[in-house]
């Protein structure tokens, strides 16, 4: 019974599938996972909304949306309507075939990029062999689609938030993909799959995620700072900066293009946080061994996603917007050199003998490199007066 | 032909011409990134996944953010006012014809096409790590060394400015 609930969603598309003639039957398969993952991520876009929205009053001292059923529930459905129904304004200066493609380059690579995580026992859409390699690929297609929104508004503000978020999304881009390296480094596999594999089973009560080494930790702290910058999240949200520069890249959308842009950066968030579970979460296996079996693993890993979705709600509600050369600094100076040690940790984990050695060797080297680093980045800061180079 | 091949061979050559005929940079730019994602298709199509999505990595993530923002520094987007055609477009269609004779001739009689051809392999990316980290560790560290003496250089460069008067 408990094998039949876990494969649920895999009977159930094999038993689909087998409606159709033999060739047509890869197409189908594809269409089936298709259909599924924009169906799930546009509902969870809809219920992470509302949590936000909520969360964010809650922390805010106030109600939240509250007026359109059961405590404000069936709002992202009056939204939606309203984004449909919406004029579509485009401003007469802007160039409109490069104005309307940007919102579909911006959401398109994000749903790509769902393909290749696996969402339960057996649930992954593709099995490739260069999986994370594939998630990095179409993620950086989206820094384009951001230019392309940026430049053709022909707007200053829009083309500043576009240059800021393109900065941004390059800075960390690496050491995102940094930190995953020491993952594919100990697991030796691209492919998201075999990463989850690798996480199976438990040391007494603490199951075997990557998570729980001080190479892993260190990784999952540094890829959830670059995811959150990544996805252009607060405290990183610079590119939208409603105080400077309006709304950022997306100032001149209105109706359903902007609506394509903000579900853009929920995508962009569910992914990156998906793929942080598969590195560094152990993916849709179990917190505790007894409840391996009794609960279906997709469960596990859309708790995980929620538990994702709640920290970056949040970090929203509690933390100031940062400077853009404070980003800055902090991205080449900190986050950068981080990185690279922790690789150095994870391979000096992989060929050490298992035993306390290797955790008291890779504590002291990211220990120390945390101190020094975070020393040095206060000390060297010389309070006076700022000096404006550009703009006077 | 398949027709797969025959949408992405298509697709990639007028990328290929827009990038060159269009009139508006930023348009060309973009049209340039049609013809990489074309190229990154084809070599998926070969079956090489990590070449294809370096590829789109590489180019469409980087190169092309790169020339984007190279156009935009450097001048206006407003497109001139020269004609698309140089004056002397007759004699370079004249080289290139030449061109492309010379070498079809070349390739034709060259012993190259009496090669057996081998079996398609199947490069994986772990065989291709593996590759890379033992026959080819040599280039592979002296690329490493001449990228990073490529990005200090570019970086003294940019620092001058502060060499001067504050």
């Amino acid at each position: 019974m408990q094998e039949i609930l876990d494969q649920l969603f895999v009977l159930l598309k094999a038993w689909l599938v087998g409606f159709f003639p033999l060739p047509w039957q890869p197409l189908v398969s594809i269409l089936i996972s298709v259909a599924a993952l924009i169906l799930v991520f546009a509902l969870l876009f809809a219920v992470a909304t509302i949590l936000e929205r909520k969360g964010l009053g809650r922390i805010q001292n106030r109600y939240g949306p509250n007026r359109v059923g059961p405590c404000g529930f069936f709002q992202p459905i009056a939204d939606g309507l309203k984004m449909l129904i919406k004029e579509d304004i485009v401003p007469s200066g802007a160039d409109r075939v490069v104005h309307f493609l940007a919102p579909i380059a911006l959401v398109a690579p994000v749903l790509l990029a769902f393909s290749v995580l696996p969402y339960g026992r057996n649930m992954a859409p593709i099995d490739l062999d260069a999986g994370i390699v594939v998630f990095f690929a179409v993620g950086a297609g989206t820094e384009l689609a951001v230019f392309m929104a940026g430049w053709s508004s022909r707007n200053k503000y829009s083309l500043l938030g576009a240059m800021r978020a393109i900065a941004q999304m390059i800075s960390y881009e690496v050491p995102l993909i940094l930190s995953s390296v020491t993952v594919i480094m100990i697991v030796g596999s691209l492919r998201p799959i075999q990463i989850v594999e690798a996480q199976a089973g438990y040391q007494g009560w603490l199951p075997a995620w990557h998570v729980f080494t001080p190479w892993g930790l260190a990784g999952f702290l540094l890829f959830a700072i670059a995811a959150t910058a990544e996805s252009n999240r607060s405290p990183f949200d610079m590119p939208e900066g409603e105080s400077e520069i309006v709304a950022g890249y997306f100032v001149e959308y209105s109706g359903f293009k902007f609506a394509l842009f903000f579900m853009g950066e929920y995508f962009g968030m569910f992914a990156i946080s998906g793929l942080a579970i598969t590195l560094f979460l152990g993916g849709w296996h179990a917190p505790l061994p007894f409840l391996e079996k009794s609960i279906p693993s997709y469960v596990w890993f859309f708790v995980k996603l929620f538990g994702f979705i709640a920290m970056f709600i949040w970090l929203r509600g509690t933390l100031p917007r940062l400077r853009v050369d404070q980003l800055m600094n902090f991205a080449w100076k900190f986050v950068l050199p981080m990185t690279l040690l922790n690789i150095l940790a994870a391979g000096l984990w992989r060929f050490l003998p298992a035993g306390a050695t290797r955790w008291l060797v890779c504590l002291v080297i990211l220990l120390g490199a945390f101190l020094a680093l975070g020393r040095s980045m206060v000390a060297r800061r010389k309070w006076s007066p700022r000096k404006y180079r550009f703009a006077e | 032909m398949d027709p797969v091949f025959a949408f992405l061979a298509l697709l990639t050559t007028a990328g290929a011409v827009a990038a060159v005929s269009l009139r508006n940079l930023v348009h060309c730019a973009l049209c340039l990134v049609v013809a990489f994602a074309g190229l990154a298709a084809l070599y998926l199509q070969l079956n090489a996944q990590f070449i294809g999505f370096a590829q789109i990595l590489v180019y469409v993530g980087a190169v092309a953010i790169l020339i984007v923002f190279a156009i935009l520094l450097t001048r206006g987007s407003e497109p001139g006012n020269q004609p698309i055609l140089s004056s002397s477009w007759q004699a370079g269609l004249g080289v290139a014809v030449l061109v492309l004779g010379a070498l079809g001739v070349a390739v034709a009689s060259s012993f190259v096409r009496y090669y057996p051809v081998s079996p398609a392999p199947q490069p994986t990316v772990r065989e291709l790590g593996e590759q890379l980290m033992t026959n080819y560790v040599l280039p592979l560290e002296v690329i490493g060394l001449l990228l990073t003496a490529a990005m200090i250089g570019a970086v003294i460069i940019a620092m001058h400015e502060k060499q001067g008067p504050r």
